[in-house]
């Protein structure tokens, strides 16, 4: 439409347009430079772990423990790797049911009332405590109460960090399914619970199960909740109960292993440490690659 | 500028004021030759009165809406419409702010009593929204939605009452080979036919219809159009629209609602060529809305 003009109206001055093309210019240029220098970090950060890391990869780095003195020739990261798969899977068993629930009761049913209100909150809060806090609870909880540390602990401290991360990404992912689909399905004389199990999860599969996804890539890489309650172990896990197993003892895992072993004075286990944290970047990579894969895959509905 | 139908009432608004003064009722004097009275009603309602929270949005709402006939609802964008049908199924206690007090009674129970079997309620009063709404599913599993809901149904009865749907919907002709392919991939205008077969499906009484048109092509809006003539042989409908040519086209009766209120109630030929109030007519002619 051209623009009429009112009649006895000043006539319109017009804006500078050589300005305007000067700030979105500027504007555009200092977002491409916050980019790239993000991506770059990003880039240097790979390139160095894979440069060191990738010389530690041999068979006994997945097969052997970790060496437990200088002198022997051989040892790996492989008590470490299952040990951070157990811990890390307890922690997903315990949080993402749990979380998802807690997300299924914001979105679905507590909306905006008061308990709603406060357990979003509190979720919140819980999410910007830094981990090594949750660390000392679990190990407040746990650690102190039974005299030792123990796997357990370990993936306690995680679920605790993942809890809130289930629960809260459920809820935004949840809230993203339009709400006249939640109208249709009880405008068919389908009860909620029906209409929230056979339409609304349908409708927001993919997401929910990126939302788990990200919430376990979210603590894989966590160490400071290990420190006070896994611990760290030379030796592999041995069963469930007794001073080497899960519930019972000081279990090996990648992020506490990496930790102590890039501290120390040896070079065969600094390059250990490089091989560990080339696995936790390819294990995270991995996971949010697989994502992507299934939200392709799922794009059909 | 093109008269596009987009899902944006401002748009439909636009084209009402370049709508001749007096519309043409398609079936003469459609709804102006029967006894209203002797009519069996559906859903009588009496003094309505709606809040959303602190804010009343229905005053008083009176109207009686007749078996198998098409009871339009018109009237400017926020005076009402939706929110007076979406008390019929109760759809509105999804939402805990909202509350309707009053009277709407079908069969003798007024429907917003506490103790509505709500289930039952949106059995025998099917919905169809604005935006077509199929779930994420198979077409078939679309319409087999209800029925599975509601009835005990062998796996052969099942297809043949989903394909009869279907059929009824004017639809089946263009989904019987995809069936089994999701009800999203469908066109807009297919989509909203799939959930009228959906609706129809679990055989309910009447059919609640919230401007099922706005969001679509005029030539799928023409076949739906035809649809609802065909349906009200079996149906009781309430049609929301924002289209007032809609609305002469398809209904028995009128009720023009603004602010809230019902300003006028009629036969759509004495709506629409004799309106008793000079604001129905104004809103007719489309002088305002």
């Amino acid at each position: 439409m051209s623009t009429v003009a009112r009649p006895g109206a000043a006539p319109l001055r017009h804006r500078s347009i050589a300005r305007r093309k000067a700030v979105d210019l500027t504007i555009k240029v200092l977002s491409w430079i916050g980019a790239w220098i993000g991506i770059a970090v990003m880039a240097f950060i790979v390139y160095e772990v894979v440069r060191r890391g990738i010389a530690a990869w041999d068979i006994a780095f997945f097969t052997q423990p970790t060496p437990q003195d200088v002198t022997s020739s051989a040892g790996g990261f492989a008590n470490a790797i299952v040990g951070t798969i157990v811990i890390t899977a307890v922690a997903a068993l315990i949080a993402i049911p749990t979380g998802f629930l807690g997300g299924v009761y914001l979105a679905e049913f507590g909306r905006n009332g008061r308990l709603a209100t406060a357990v979003r909150m509190i979720a919140n809060v819980v999410m910007g405590v830094p981990s090594i806090i949750v660390g000392v609870f679990a190990f407040a909880i746990l650690v102190k109460p039974l005299q030792h540390y123990s796997g357990f602990a370990g993936s306690v401290a995680l679920a605790f960090i993942m809890l809130p991360v289930m629960a809260r990404t459920t809820e935004d992912i949840l809230n993203l399914v339009p709400n006249e689909l939640r109208e249709s399905g009880l405008a068919m004389g389908a009860p909620r619970w029906k209409v929230t199990m056979g339409v609304v999860f349908k409708a927001a599969r993919d997401g929910l199960i990126t939302g788990a996804t990200l919430a376990i890539v979210r603590v894989a890489g966590e160490t400071a909740p290990l420190l006070f309650t896994a611990l760290s172990s030379p030796y592999w896990m041995t069963g469930l109960f007794g001073p080497g197993g899960y519930f019972g003892g000081p279990v090996a895992n990648l992020t506490k292993t990496i930790y102590d072993f890039s501290g120390s004075p040896y070079p065969q286990w600094q390059t250990l440490a490089w091989g560990g944290a080339l696995l936790i970047i390819v294990a995270v990579l991995g996971m949010n690659i697989l994502v992507r894969l299934l939200f392709q895959r799922g794009k059909e509905w | 500028m093109v008269g596009t139908i987009v899902n944006d009432p401002t748009h439909t608004q636009a084209a009402v004021t370049v709508v001749p003064p007096r519309l043409e009722v398609a079936e003469a004097r459609r709804g102006a030759d029967e006894d209203f009275a002797a009519l069996p009603s559906q859903i009588s309602v009496r003094h309505l009165d709606f809040f959303y929270g602190k804010e009343q949005a229905l005053f008083d709402n009176e109207i009686e809406i007749k078996q198998n006939r098409v009871t339009a609802v018109i009237g400017p964008s926020g005076c009402g419409k939706s929110t007076h049908i979406r008390t019929y199924n109760r759809i509105f206690n999804l939402y805990r702010d909202q509350r309707a007090t009053g009277e709407v009674v079908m069969d003798g129970v007024n429907i917003l009593s506490s103790q509505t079997d709500l289930l039952d309620l949106r059995r025998r009063i099917g919905m169809i929204f604005q935006k077509p709404s199929p779930f994420p599913m198979t077409v078939f599993d679309n319409v087999a939605y209800g029925l599975r809901q509601h009835y005990k149904l062998g796996r052969s009865e099942l297809s043949d009452r989903v394909e009869d749907a279907l059929k009824r919907s004017a639809i089946w002709d263009e989904v019987k080979h995809k069936l089994s392919e999701p009800g999203n991939a469908l066109s807009g205008g297919q989509q909203q036919r799939l959930c009228i077969a959906r609706a129809i499906a679990a055989e309910p009484e009447v059919l609640l219809m919230d401007e099922p048109c706005s969001a679509i092509d005029p030539v799928a809006t023409a076949k739906i159009e035809e649809l609802i003539l065909t349906l009200k042989s079996n149906y009781t409908i309430v049609l929301v629209t924002h289209n007032m040519q809609q609305a002469a086209r398809v209904s028995d009766y009128t009720a023009f609602f603004f602010q809230g209120h019902i300003v006028e109630f009629g036969p759509t030929t004495q709506i629409f060529s004799n309106p008793a109030k000079k604001q129905t007519e104004e809103y007719i002619t489309g002088r305002f809305g």
